[in-house]
């Protein structure tokens, strides 16, 4: 180890890193969706005019790749509908009226667990997903085939994207549940190490975990201290940084004798086994030129991003992009009307000037695309090779082992789009090789 | 609740929604930086002709470019600054004598031909200033052979002479001192002087990051080698012929052209040793006394052929693969 794959220095705009986490109250309205993880969507357990309680499963399916989906609020169903999503699919949305009484529903219990087929069933009915943005169903990451393999968990807290604290404060508010969550899965599947990685940026979480684990006398694990540049929490860079292994496109983590979490994944698991309170809020990091009062706040899930923006103070000037995730990966949405879901890790409110999409110009060969990705890959190459439709040439170079982070990009000087040229190009030998 | 009003005509575009500061306009305007102290010696050294030239060369390939685009209607890219400085360029890598009409001339030939006809910014594949100044070098043999002194060592009768490398060429045994040279008090195209200025800028390039280290390096320690092998050992030769001529504008300032030089970083050792390599030909056993711009011309020219050969090994070993 010692040796670091390619990264870049992103500017942080990490204003909200030492602003506690605020409660938002309940809106008048959520909107949950039934497509909120990788895999199936759920099906409606709810009918419109039935009375719902927080905690209550209103989404489930039978699928394998798939997670329960709670209410988040108490009230009444007013109506299922179905809409468009940012993906372009159609999404089923329940929408409730809330009476802002927070019931709790009488399914809400601390699960029992005294093994390690019961630890991955209650995970599942946790509703947890990956929360850094991927929102793959938990339980399954829980679940590899090859369980007597796996030694190491490694929980990342990276958080590389510019923007967003979350899991920062989540380092700092609930370090307790982050170890916690980390225990139980160390304990039932049987892992010896467990290593959180964390940028030097957050001074005060990587203090905070080290204090809780001398507090705790935990042996078995351990902070390690990342450098503050992108994309040290890609999954890929980060099983490289900490264990030292190379896990190329279309490895599972497991494959390599890793299980790896999102540090509020982990954390929010550890609140379940305690509380039994499935996930029906999370906090997210509200930021961006066009936003009053920028913080960290608890949302339920389903609000719409206009409340949650109201509640930090509203819009200072005219929002022309609003992205839900990270400025580099995140997805921009049409409308302030699109409700959060269990991975949206922030929303960024962006004004005119930010959110000016840059005239492309042509490309100058200097290579900062190269000299920018973690896995060395040539983006420049890509793009000409997708032009052409020279599938073989896309291939030669590796176009599947990029993982679309956005660091080619971000440097590019000509303001080239590349790492959605990559994307089109993964398309392209994906559709290429089908035939 | 359902008359709320949302914001529903925002923009939507794909991931990243935040680029780096550094654009084609800094990456160019921060070259421009880095030429001014070689500008700075070359106006001490030969007065304010060299000052003159520099700004026809500047204003007549921005307007070169700027009219190619009126006239074939394409975006107008005269802001990115890399016409600027190819026009600074070409000033550079002349006589601080020769007719005026002469640089806006290859302006023409450098913006024009070579860069606009094979469509602009990044589509050249040999470097606007180079061929230009090949161009002028063919063209007038006169005016861009003729030196002028520097100032400080012209006579009332003796305004011009023979440059360190036209010496050697000579086999006179009068060459300037290391120290001379290094500074840049000899005779010379006007921005290639002094040594010393330009490899300032060259350091605040590197610094910058907007060029690699590795073809300068390449090239000026090529250089050196072969003289110091030819010359039997002689230090004072070998860096007598780093800071002769062109080769410290060349190996900062024109074999570094991202559009024009190879891609991988094997590439761009093979490109500089090759520079190295042709200059030296040319110097010792050539025509001409100086080789500079050759061979950077010629390696411009080979430069897909490197990409070819670095891009099979690339492929071989694996890149993101391999780990490292």
């Amino acid at each position: 180890m010692g040796k670091h794959l390619p990264s870049i220095h992103v500017k942080h705009y990490k204003h909200t890193s030492d602003i506690e986490t605020e409660v938002m109250p309940i809106p008048d309205v959520v909107k949950i969706c039934m497509s909120q993880n990788i895999g199936a969507p759920c099906k409606p357990l709810v009918a419109k005019g039935d009375y719902v309680k927080v905690g209550q499963k209103i989404g489930d399916t039978d699928a394998f790749v798939s997670a329960p989906i709670h209410s988040s609020v108490s009230g009444t169903v007013k109506d299922i509908v179905e809409v468009r999503g940012s993906m372009g699919g159609m999404e089923t949305l329940i929408v409730i009226e809330t009476d802002k009484k927070q019931e709790v529903s009488e399914e809400v219990a601390i699960p029992k667990v005294e093994n390690y087929e019961q630890f991955v069933k209650a995970a599942r009915a946790s509703g947890v997903v990956g929360l850094g943005g991927a929102s793959f169903p938990t339980h399954i990451k829980l679940n590899p085939k090859n369980l007597d393999e796996c030694k190491v968990l490694v929980v990342n807290g990276a958080e590389c994207e510019p923007f967003i604290t979350g899991d920062n404060r989540m380092m700092i508010e609930q370090g307790q549940d982050v170890l916690d969550g980390m225990q139980l899965i160390m304990h039932y599947l049987n892992l010896d190490e467990g290593i959180i990685g964390v940028e030097e940026n957050k001074p005060e979480a990587i203090a905070n975990l080290n204090r809780l684990i001398d507090q705790n006398g935990i042996s078995n694990i351990k902070v390690q201290v990342l450098q503050s540049r992108y994309p040290k929490g890609a999954e890929r860079v980060l099983v490289y940084e900490t264990t030292g292994q190379v896990m190329n496109a279309g490895v599972l983590p497991a494959q390599l004798g890793v299980i790896l979490d999102n540090v509020s994944t982990v954390a929010v698991l550890g609140q379940y086994f305690r509380t039994g309170m499935p996930i029906v809020r999370r906090r997210i990091t509200v930021d961006g030129d066009a936003v009053m009062n920028p913080k960290n706040v608890f949302v339920p899930i389903g609000t719409q991003i206009a409340d949650v923006i109201d509640y930090c103070g509203g819009y200072k000037v005219e929002p022309r992009k609003i992205i839900m995730g990270g400025p580099m990966m995140g997805r921009a949405t049409h409308s302030d009307e699109s409700t959060t879901m269990k991975n949206t890790g922030s929303i960024l409110a962006f004004s005119q000037e930010m959110a000016e999409v840059k005239e492309e110009t042509g490309c100058i060969n200097c290579c900062r695309c190269h000299e920018a990705c973690p896995f060395k890959l040539m983006p420049m190459i890509f793009a000409e090779a997708y032009e052409r439709r020279q599938v073989d040439r896309l291939n030669d170079f590796r176009v599947m082992q990029c993982m679309e982070c956005g660091s080619c990009s971000y440097v590019c000087p000509a303001r080239r789009p590349l790492s959605f040229t990559n994307k089109l190009a993964k398309g392209l030998v994906k559709e290429a090789s089908k035939k | 609740m359902e008359t709320r009003k949302f914001h529903n005509n925002l923009i939507v575009s794909t991931a990243p929604h935040i680029v780096s500061d550094d654009d084609t306009t800094k990456i160019m305007g921060t070259v421009l930086l880095a030429m001014m102290p070689a500008l700075v010696a070359g106006i001490y050294v030969f007065g304010t002709g060299a000052l003159v030239r520099a700004i026809v060369g500047v204003i007549s390939a921005v307007f070169f470019e700027w009219a190619y685009n009126m006239i074939t209607h394409k975006r107008q890219t005269i802001g990115d600054l890399s016409a600027a400085v190819t026009g600074l360029l070409i000033a550079f890598n002349v006589p601080s004598t020769i007719p005026v009409w002469e640089i806006i001339l290859a302006s023409f030939v450098a913006i024009f031909i070579v860069k606009q006809l094979y469509g602009g910014i990044g589509k050249n594949f040999v470097n606007p200033a180079i061929t230009a100044r090949i161009f002028l070098f063919i063209s007038f043999a006169s005016s861009m052979s003729t030196w002028p002194l520097p100032r400080m060592n012209q006579t009332a009768d003796a305004v011009t002479g023979p440059t360190p490398l036209g010496l050697l060429a000579e086999k006179s045994t009068e060459l300037p001192s290391n120290m001379e040279m290094f500074l840049g008090f000899i005779g010379g195209s006007m921005g290639e002087v002094s040594a010393l200025a330009l490899l300032i800028g060259g350091i605040f390039l590197i610094w910058r990051k907007v060029i690699s280290p590795i073809i300068p390096c390449a090239f000026i320690g090529t250089v050196f080698l072969i003289a110091l092998i030819y010359y039997k050992g002689s230090f004072n030769m070998a860096l007598f012929h780093i800071f002769a001529g062109g080769v410290m504008l060349g190996a900062f300032f024109m074999a570094t052209d991202y559009v024009t030089t190879p891609k991988l970083p094997m590439g761009k050792l093979l490109f500089g040793i090759g520079c190295g390599f042709i200059t030296m030909l040319i110097r010792l056993w050539g025509s001409y006394p100086e080789g500079v711009s050759f061979s950077i011309l010629l390696m411009n020219i080979m430069t897909p052929l490197i990409n070819r050969l670095t891009f099979k090994s690339y492929i071989k070993e694996g890149g993101a693969n391999s780990g490292k």
